[in-house]
């Protein structure tokens, strides 16, 4: 019953029941945290609307983005993951979500920004629908913690357009 | 010396009873872990709720030896979640970010593009020939929850197996000579 066994047993047992224990705890404390993040894209100028040689519309330009995000980190914070998405609809699609830029935030003080970039990943439509085309841009957030459960959110920004003709 | 002579009296002391309750109770250790398994597969819909990170490629929010929850629900992908999709022809499951959505009007087909979060380029690369898009059923489950190193057991039982066997041969050994 006092063997070194049964010492190291229970030991062990104990040691990842109040470890299990911490970390769900830890993640439950992220509840209670208020956020309230902001955001505000401008597009500073469309550079290009093509017709691509093998048939889709692709889209380039550059974007203003400014974001305070510093109210989403809590002490179970490891990083944010932060993108902006065109989202538009088509004759063919009910939605589409095109990831135009993203960054990875990794502590309160980068979390507030301002930065003027053009698109990191290519704004490719799957057909001929871009001219004119009405698109929101949403800024997305994913909270990813020490330990637990992960949160996503958004803010929506609708009203941007392109234009009729290709350029 | 004595050590050995013991280990010796106590195997040849086993009487059959004892030993069938034994090998009944192990059974039932290895057959009630796989039904808390199977549970947790009926629970969240995936058909492998939990998986390790085995490469970098989502550093750093995931690293190499951590373990992922997954939940897999009707709701539609949208982009941003990261999923955990099996490319037709390989047998390890990737988890990467959604980065691209199509959704067709009629059907609800997705066709959906992901990226390693610590990647330069998307997973174009990584898909089977002449494949552009996932769609729903390459997708297994979305990422909910994560904890920090414990998957690491794993990924050393599964790259030097001779660890497992010793482990394995070690319990073994400790089942059969055990007083109780």
């Amino acid at each position: 019953m006092h063997s070194f066994g049964y010492r190291a047993n229970a030991l062990l047992t104990f040691s990842v029941t109040a470890l299990a224990f911490i970390c769900a705890i830890s993640s439950f404390s992220d509840k209670f945290s208020n956020q309230n993040p902001s955001a505000e894209i401008q597009i500073l100028n469309i550079n290009r609307l093509k017709k691509q040689s093998y048939g889709n519309d692709e889209v380039s330009l550059t974007l203003d983005i400014s974001a305070d995000l510093q109210s989403l980190f809590t002490w179970n914070t490891k990083q944010v993951f932060a993108f902006v998405a065109a989202e538009y609809e088509t004759s063919k699609n009910s939605l589409n979500q095109v990831s135009l830029w993203d960054v990875i935030i990794p502590d309160k003080e980068h979390a507030k920004f301002r930065i003027q970039t053009s698109n990191k990943y290519r704004f490719i439509d799957q057909g001929h629908n871009l001219r004119g085309r009405e698109f929101n841009l949403t800024l997305h957030w994913h909270v990813m913690p020490k330990t637990g459960k992960m949160l996503a959110d958004k803010i929506i920004m609708p009203g941007y357009s392109l234009p009729d003709a290709y350029k | 010396m004595g050590w050995m002579g013991e280990t010796i009296d106590s195997i040849k002391s086993i009487q059959i009873r004892q030993l069938l309750t034994q090998a009944i109770s192990l059974g039932m250790i290895v057959t009630s872990a796989l039904i808390i398994w199977k549970a947790l597969m009926c629970v969240t819909g995936s058909e492998s709720p939990v998986v390790v990170v085995l490469s970098g490629s989502m550093e750093p929010g995931f690293k190499r030896g951590d373990i992922l929850f997954l939940h897999m629900s009707k709701d539609p992908i949208r982009a941003g979640e990261i999923v955990v999709f099996n490319v037709d022809g390989r047998d390890i499951p990737i988890v990467h970010r959604v980065i691209k959505v199509h959704e067709r009007e009629n059907t609800g087909e997705v066709d959906v593009l992901t990226k390693g979060d610590n990647n330069y380029g998307d997973d174009r690369l990584l898909y089977a020939e002449g494949q552009q898009w996932l769609h729903r059923h390459h997708i297994m489950g979305r990422a909910v929850g994560f904890l920090p190193y414990v998957g690491w057991v794993t990924i050393i039982m599964t790259e030097k197996p001779i660890i497992k066997y010793i482990l394995i041969g070690a319990l073994g050994l400790l089942v059969i000579t055990s007083k109780d």
